[in-house]
């Protein structure tokens, strides 16, 4: 057998994590609410199905952008052909309206500052690609989404080095903690070339504070590295404390004006996508945004291997111009979002479950340490295993999100209908007291007292993994 | 703070810093000449006429038919509507079934049917742009390298090569056999590579060949896989012209190759890269496709699809599309026709005038031969008629410098991407190139005139291109040097 490279042997394209296994056996028994009523309810994929209802009601007003047509005339062939990397303008210009939009216009964004690509997965490839070279680092606060082990480091050579946050302060970032990543690096011999975070958070379904960002600004600035913020759930901060951009803070600071800051402006980058927000992620809609020219323009040429679809740039570039329908759609989205995440915490309370409190993302980051037969990543996965196979929720373990602290699952609500939502959470429920013997229990932990026969069928019972390749690719 | 401007280069990478993005070729040249003076029939008469661009514009109306009569193929259409969610929210990287299926479909029509594709080893990509730099980091680490036969079509320098570090090899082909890959050179393009201790992982072949026009011949194409076969190394085929063969004698494609009987092949080394931006004149849908007989690489290429996935909105329509057999019949027939109208229109034209180009059967463009006109057989000649041809002629052709041919005077012409009265401008202007430049070399026989000619170029910044500095090709290091203008 002929060699083949060794990005392609080994398996950096982090693959065979327990994130994507959930999902390997999600897809060969996929709960059904009619055909499959007994299948694993999918919990592990963060996708916004709440509004496509707006959407389509807009499509079936506008049957011009849809239909490769302006003004009822057939622009296809001028579609078909158009293949420039700078992106159709006309697109351009509204998602960065649209993106100013979903920060208040507390910030505004310019089109020829922002990048087209495939995707957010393609975004934070291609920003590793003109940032970083291989071997070189950025820091990562952990739990961070899976997906970034392969998006970040596969293909460029980069590595991630983890900035750990803990449960003693809600995981958020600290000084502390930034300062012992960035020594762990050196130690490594790895040099660092920035921080890269997801705001809001992924999985913590949280928005960072105004503190954090500040301070990691600040780290930024004196380390002379970049920052890279991943705003992909920016429109779905649906409660207070309301989301900051990295964008604003730097604007407070007046880095666009000041000759002194304006360096820090040119090292702070965001990626965005539609695939979260407005629930598209089969459209491979992602951007750059960079007030560096040069990364702007390296960017741009190396979205060629990622372009967006013209057709679906000529679709949204319609939608994301109706600015009737785009603020409907952002506070819409956040009222159903808010209602959602609401039913799915109360009812893991409940089951005497508690969850990170969260204003934003499309899932919980919920406490199931309790239910740990021991603190152990071990005892984290036979729960997990338990979980999907015999409560058959598919649900993202922490280890998975390399979390440092066992016990914490994501759990994702916005991808399937209300009435699964309510069986998921009977199951989970039914599944507790069953285990645990826990009473209902209201707004506050209880002590665990583990059913003894319970215990010995779970050191008992095997996991079997059959790997073949069948899962479909990580949303987040 | 105080950086140094060493430490400032140093914030971002190498590669993006570098010109392995190769955009300053005179390929790209030429585009930023027409993007700064595009013809039009009416509103600009004498600007440039593009013809560097291999697109294929002759048979949209078909497609618009198609697409009026097929709402449903729409999501975003009342009778698509309920397709909507559905699509919008699946991003599984194996792509939706119908549109493997479809495109496996239309692959096998395009090559008459004489071999079938399966659905299961089609891999999506960004474009052919993708598809080809997916399957260089599939099968080589940085610093290895692929054969490639001259000339070839300037944008692999970038594909290939830019982030991931493999080289690229020329395998020298020359006009005297019309640019036929012989054993003999692709022996000692693999023997300089094991000289120079560089690890040959391929041979990446363009057929129907960009910027040649024509097909390799069954037996070209056996001794390929001999050789490949022989060294052990991979075979990746670039069929995205398939469908634009016009006329006698047929495409063959490595599919069928495998297939016959006499044939002895490790299938695991051989790759298909395919697109619908040439066949179907759709470059902007990103439709690019890896099709890999080695299930390592299909299964490598899958998940590297993530980073240029083809947007299910247009996975939809091109599944709809191409699985209406009787649409897809009609349209490879048709367009087939036009093409080969458009090519013996230009050809004839060019013939009239004494101009002869490489016979071809298939592609977008003519590769014309214009060594005649050049002062002398140099390449910095070839820049130099190229930049009159642009300046002056006002027509946007390449210069074959930029494929990297070993021979000088030869440009590709491109044919399908205009219409037939734009055409006979380009022609008409070619016509009166080739008399004057008769009658002035006549004169300049007679009388040298050295002129100073600085062509300053103001390239107007529209909205939807900005470019880099326009450099000098990098084959000709002579910074600019004085034209010799005919007179």
């Amino acid at each position: 057998m002929c060699m083949l490279s060794t990005k392609a042997t080994c398996n950096s394209h982090g693959q065979d994590s327990s994130y994507f296994l959930g999902w390997q056996e999600y897809e060969k028994n996929p709960f059904h609410e009619v055909s499959n009523t007994n299948g694993i309810i999918q919990m592990g994929l963060a996708e916004n199905q709440l509004c496509f209802d707006i959407l389509k009601s807009w499509l079936a007003k506008n049957p011009d952008a849809a239909g490769f047509q302006r003004n009822g005339e057939s622009i296809f062939g001028e579609l078909a052909l158009f293949q420039d990397y700078h992106g159709i303008p006309e697109f351009k210009k509204a998602l960065a309206e649209f993106m100013s939009e979903i920060r208040g216009n507390k910030v505004s964004f310019d089109p020829s500052h922002l990048v087209l690509t495939a995707g957010a997965t393609s975004a934070n490839e291609t920003l590793m690609f003109c940032l970083a070279e291989p071997g070189e680092a950025f820091l990562l606060p952990t739990p961070y989404y899976p997906g970034f082990d392969r998006d970040l480091k596969w293909r460029t050579g980069v590595e991630i080095v983890p900035i750990h946050c803990t449960s003693s302060n809600g995981f958020q970032v600290t000084e502390t903690a930034l300062t012992e990543a960035y020594q762990e690096a050196q130690k490594r011999n790895l040099r660092v070339k920035g921080v890269l975070v997801t705001n809001p958070s992924n999985p913590l379904g949280t928005t960072m504070t105004r503190n954090e960002l500040n301070m990691l600004v600040n780290f930024v600035e004196d380390k002379g590295i970049h920052l890279v913020s991943d705003e992909i759930y920016s429109g779905t901060a649906f409660s207070t404390p309301s989301f900051v951009s990295v964008m604003e803070i730097l604007k407070e600071r007046k880095c666009v004006d000041d000759y002194g800051c304006s360096e820090l402006w040119n090292r702070v980058h965001v990626v965005y996508s539609l695939s979260k927000d407005l629930g598209l992620p089969g459209f491979r809609v992602g951007a750059i945004y960079s007030n560096d020219d040069r990364v702007v323009s390296a960017a741009t040429k190396m979205s060629s291997f990622g372009l967006i679809s013209s057709q679906t740039q000529y679709l949204l570039a319609a939608m994301l111009s109706d600015k009737k329908l785009t603020k409907n759609y952002i506070s819409e989205n956040h009222k159903r979002l808010r209602q959602r995440q609401k039913k799915l915490v109360s009812g893991l309370q409940k089951a005497g479950i508690s969850c990170l409190k969260g204003n934003a993302g499309l899932f919980c980051w919920v406490d199931m340490r309790h239910l740990l037969r021991s603190n152990t990543f071990e005892a984290e996965m036979e729960l997990w295993k338990k979980i999907v196979y015999e409560v058959r929720l598919n649900i993202s373990p922490g280890s998975s999100c390399h979390c440092t602290e066992p016990g914490w699952f994501r759990v994702c609500f916005a991808n399937m209908s209300e009435d699964t939502l309510d069986l998921a959470l009977q199951r989970l429920k039914a599944f507790v007291t069953e285990y645990y013997n826990i009473p209902e229990v209201i707004g506050h932990h209880q002590t665990i007292r583990l059913n003894h026969s319970r215990r010995r069928s779970l050191t008992k019972w095997v996991f079997r993994l059959s790997f073949d390749d069948r899962s479909p690719i990580p949303g987040r | 703070m105080g950086f140094t401007l060493s430490n400032q280069q140093q914030l971002l990478s190498k590669i993006a810093t570098g010109t392995g993005d190769s955009e300053n070729t005179p390929y790209f040249d030429g585009w930023k000449a027409f993007d700064s003076d595009p013809y039009h029939p009416t509103t600009n008469p004498q600007g440039v006429i593009q013809m560097g661009l291999a697109e294929n514009q002759l048979s949209f109306d078909l497609i618009q038919e198609w697409v009026l009569k097929n709402p449903e193929a729409s999501i975003c259409t009342a009778q698509g509507a309920k397709e909507f969610k559905d699509t919008a929210i699946f991003q599984d990287y194996h792509g939706l079934p119908e549109f493997r299926n479809a495109v496996a479909n239309f692959m096998g029509k395009v090559r008459g049917n004489r071999v079938t594709f399966n659905p299961d080893r089609i891999v999506m990509s960004g474009g052919a742009t993708g598809a080809n730099e997916m399957i260089a980091f599939c099968l080589a680490d940085p610093g290895e390298a692929f054969l490639v036969p001259v000339p070839y079509y300037p944008a692999f320098d970038r594909d290939l090569r830019w982030r991931t570090g493999v080289q690229l090899l020329p395998v020298a082909c020359e006009s005297s056999n019309n640019f036929k890959i012989t054993r003999a050179a692709l022996e000692d393009a693999y023997e300089k590579a094991q000289k120079a201790n560089i690890r040959v992982k391929g041979l990446l072949i363009t057929n129907p060949s960009n910027p040649l026009g024509t097909i390799l011949d069954r037996e070209t194409l056996k001794s390929l896989v001999t050789f490949i076969n022989e060294k052990n190394i991979h075979l990746v085929c670039d069929e995205i012209y398939a469908a634009t063969v016009f006329t006698q004698p047929r495409f063959i494609s490595i599919a069928e190759i495998l297939e016959e009987e006499d044939v002895v092949c490790n299938r695991d080394l051989v790759h298909i890269v395919y697109s619908l931006s040439k066949d179907m004149g759709f470059p902007g849908f990103r439709v690019g496709i890896v099709y890999s007989y080695n299930d390592a690489v299909v299964n490598c290429a899958r998940k590297m699809s993530s980073f240029g996935l083809v947007s299910t909105q247009t996975q939809r329509l091109i599944a709809s599309m191409l699985s209406d057999n009787e649409f897809v019949d009609r349209f490879i027939v048709e367009s087939a026709k036009r093409l080969e109208a458009r090519h013996t229109r230009l050809t004839e034209g060019l013939e009239e005038q004494g101009t002869t180009c490489l016979k071809s059967n298939g592609g977008l463009f003519v590769w014309m031969d214009l060594h005649k006109h050049l002062k002398e057989q140099t390449f910095e000649a070839e820049m130099a008629l190229w930049r009159t041809i642009i300046y002056e002629v006002k027509l946007n052709v390449s210069p074959g410098v930029s494929f990297h041919c070993p021979q000088p005077g030869w440009f590709r012409v491109c044919f399908a991407n205009m219409d037939d009265q734009t055409m006979d401008v380009a022609l008409e202007r070619i016509r009166n190139f080739v008399l004057q430049d008769k009658e002035a070399a006549v004169v300049a026989m007679k009388k040298k005139k050295n002129c100073w000619q600085s062509k300053k170029l103001s390239l107007s910044f529209n909205n939807y291109r900005r470019f880099d500095e326009v450099n000098m090709s990098p084959h000709s290091p002579i910074p600019q040097s004085p034209l010799v203008r005919v007179t």
